[in-house]
């Protein structure tokens, strides 16, 4: 069942210099219960689209178009399109969102059990005594030792992947049908990373909520996605389940990221595979593909068509898809 | 090959904990480094990982004498150079360099590339064969900035490039000996691949020796011929790249190879990790016994009173009473 359906999302932010074209038309859609991952490097537009979708964005100084149709708890509705009063009573409630950074996403100056029963109140008219044990509830959930004491704790009593524990258990209190995690485990050492991985897969299995992973280490997500969509420069250009991503991937841009990770499983050759040159502006995007002046395939393309023409998303086999002059046409 | 440029006995730096109100007093100490030892030897890399707070970035900066060192021994090509002065160290300065993990903060806005690159000489009162502009250019050239660029500010650059400013500005004096403190970490993995085979390439020309610290075990499996591995101040492992990456012995080592998710999702799903419960203890306190004793599956009643010391397994040096 798919719960969000977002349709040619493009979001510009107008600069003295031009407008910044963040994200470019792109559309997605995730279903009950799977792990739709969003990978790509910095300023591709992962975090935008997210931003977007929960109107954290300023619609005053933002140029937002297209659709994204939710269902929530009270029928369908479309998120791009709603008064941001009325999309509050489905933030945090129907859609959640962890950030990356743990350190600057509490408030200092409110105990943890008070951050975490603000969030229910906000959502459920009941007595303050049955949030404050939902609370405790969830802090069990997310592995805080000893929650009915630890919930007093103020953020700064916290190690960063606790305090990341007590985001997800903030962001989990209602339910949410889905759950944005942007970077959740970037800022975090390898070995609490693990721990929180391993915890967010644990939850969605009892909670079946859908989760948008939003993350630029392809290691991540080998391990906890059911689908991949690859963005460069504002557009999704690729999008695959992940087992055919990392199996046989169809875009350049894909197999040049899968190529400069140094890892552990291959013996360590003498060099890696870089991609050449940087990612284009934003405010002036290249006529013909956005990765074409980084390409090394581009001469397998006739007459500089990579240069001069967009190549749109065109499906490659089943559930895979990618935006790419080579192969086009070609169904395995 | 084979002669140590850096010797490093023992090398311990605290930090000083003070109490709070005018008549302060050291209420402890914020043990950083904890009696490390090693040797680099000429052209060789090591690489130094280990999660936040390990010490390992402190240890870089000891070894550069940007902090005094608390205890133990540093020698450069056999000089001991532990207790020397800024003064005196200034000499050594043009042959040991570090380049920084933050390319944004590392760089002064308001100067121009040029001139950052530059103040190495004027600092040290050199003047290259060919005039210092003609220096920098060739040296912008080498690291794959376009020379013409001298006169731009950083704020024009992109992080990969600004890393390569900063890599130019740490091979100005021609040193032999760089510390490189996480020197990827900042960038995207595209252009990460980059930089890691320009520092590859370097070394190779220029003969350099490098002391590599990163949190990330696969950039450092592939810069490193030597790896340690710190936990909480101490060596825990200290074993030629190939060798730890194959068996590991110390059992952090193991927890801490298996927390690295691989790119690939069928090896990744298949494959048991090993997850640590808990956190890295405060340094201030440390765990008796052995550091790791909190976190460790194995953990008997010796690792909770005597500390490990470390001894050779084959090519590895590991600190465990219960080694694999």
């Amino acid at each position: 069942m798919t719960i969000l359906d977002v349709k040619n999302l493009s979001v510009g932010f107008p600069t003295p210099d031009g407008v910044v074209r963040a994200v470019n038309d792109i559309s997605f859609s995730v279903s009950a219960g799977e792990t739709l991952a969003i990978v790509g490097e910095s300023g591709s537009g992962k975090t935008v689209t997210n931003l977007a979708l929960m109107g954290l964005l300023n619609t005053n100084t933002t140029q937002i178009s297209g659709s994204a149709m939710f269902k929530s708890h009270t029928g369908d509705i479309d998120l791009l399109g709603m008064d941001p009063n009325e999309l509050q009573k489905y933030r945090g409630q129907d859609i959640s969102m962890i950030f990356q950074d743990p350190m600057s996403s509490l408030h200092p100056y409110f105990s943890i059990g008070d951050q975490i029963i603000e969030a229910h109140q906000v959502h459920n008219k009941v007595d303050p005594e049955v949030s404050k044990a939902r609370a405790i509830e969830l802090l069990g959930l997310v592995g805080i030792p000893d929650p009915a004491s630890r919930i007093n704790s103020f953020p700064h009593q916290f190690s960063g992947g606790m305090r990341q524990r007590v985001m997800i258990a903030m962001a989990l209190v209602n339910n949410p049908s889905l759950l944005i995690a942007d970077e959740p485990t970037t800022a975090l050492d390898v070995t609490v990373q693990a721990q929180i991985l391993g915890l967010l897969k644990d939850l969605q299995r009892e909670f079946k909520m859908a989760i948008i992973l939003i993350t630029h280490d392809l290691g991540v997500v080998a391990g906890a996605a059911d689908r991949v969509n690859v963005m460069y420069a504002g557009r999704i250009v690729e999008s695959a389940g992940v087992f055919d991503l990392y199996a046989k991937p169809a875009m350049p841009y894909t197999q040049g990221l899968l190529d400069s990770v140094p890892r552990l499983d291959r013996p360590h050759t003498d060099r890696l595979v870089a991609i050449p040159g940087q990612p284009p502006s934003m405010i002036s995007l290249p006529d013909g593909c956005s990765f074409a002046p980084r390409c090394s395939r581009i001469s397998e393309v006739a007459g500089n068509k990579c240069l001069t023409t967009h190549p749109e998303l065109t499906l490659r086999a089943d559930n895979h898809s990618a935006r790419c002059f080579l192969g086009e046409g070609v169904r395995a | 090959m084979t002669s140590p440029i850096l010797e490093v006995t023992n090398l311990s730096k605290f930090f000083p904990i003070q109490s709070q109100g005018i008549f302060s007093k050291v209420k402890g100490d914020n043990k950083a480094v904890n009696g490390i030892s090693f040797t680099l030897n000429a052209g060789e890399t090591l690489g130094l990982v280990g999660e936040s707070g390990c010490g390992k970035s402190t240890a870089g900066r000891t070894i550069l004498k940007l902090y005094e060192p608390t205890s133990g021994t540093i020698k450069f090509e056999g000089e001991d150079i532990t207790n020397y002065s800024a003064a005196k160290m200034k000499p050594l300065r043009t042959q040991m360099q570090m380049i920084f993990q933050d390319p944004y903060s590392s760089l002064n806005p308001r100067h121009t590339i040029g001139s950052i690159i530059a103040a190495s000489y004027e600092i040290q009162k050199i003047t290259p064969e060919n005039g210092v502009k003609r220096a920098v250019q060739d040296l912008m050239d080498r690291v794959g900035l376009n020379p013409e660029h001298y006169n731009r500010y950083p704020h024009e650059f992109s992080g990969g490039q600004r890393q390569r400013i900063g890599i130019a500005r740490a091979l100005a004096l021609k040193p032999k000996f760089i510390v490189c403190d996480e020197p990827v970490s900042a960038l995207d993995v595209s252009i990460q691949a980059q930089v890691i085979n320009l520092l590859d390439d370097l070394r190779d020309d220029f003969g350099l020796s490098y002391l590599f610290i990163a949190h990330d075990l696969s950039v450092v499996q592939h810069i490193s011929q030597r790896v340690a591995v710190m936990y909480l101040g101490k060596i825990m492992e200290l074993a030629p790249t190939t060798e730890l990456y194959k068996t590991p012995h110390h059992p952090y080592t193991k927890a801490l190879l298996s927390a690295i998710p691989l790119p690939d999702p069928v090896t990744e799903r298949k494959r048991e990790q090993i997850i640590l419960s808990g956190d890295i203890p405060n340094p201030v306190n440390p765990p008796t016994g052995c550091v790791f004793n909190t976190r460790c599956w194995k953990a008997q009643d010796k690792c909770r009173t005597t500390e490990p010391t470390l001894v050779q397994i084959g090519a590895s040096q590991v600190a465990c009473h219960f080694p694999d």
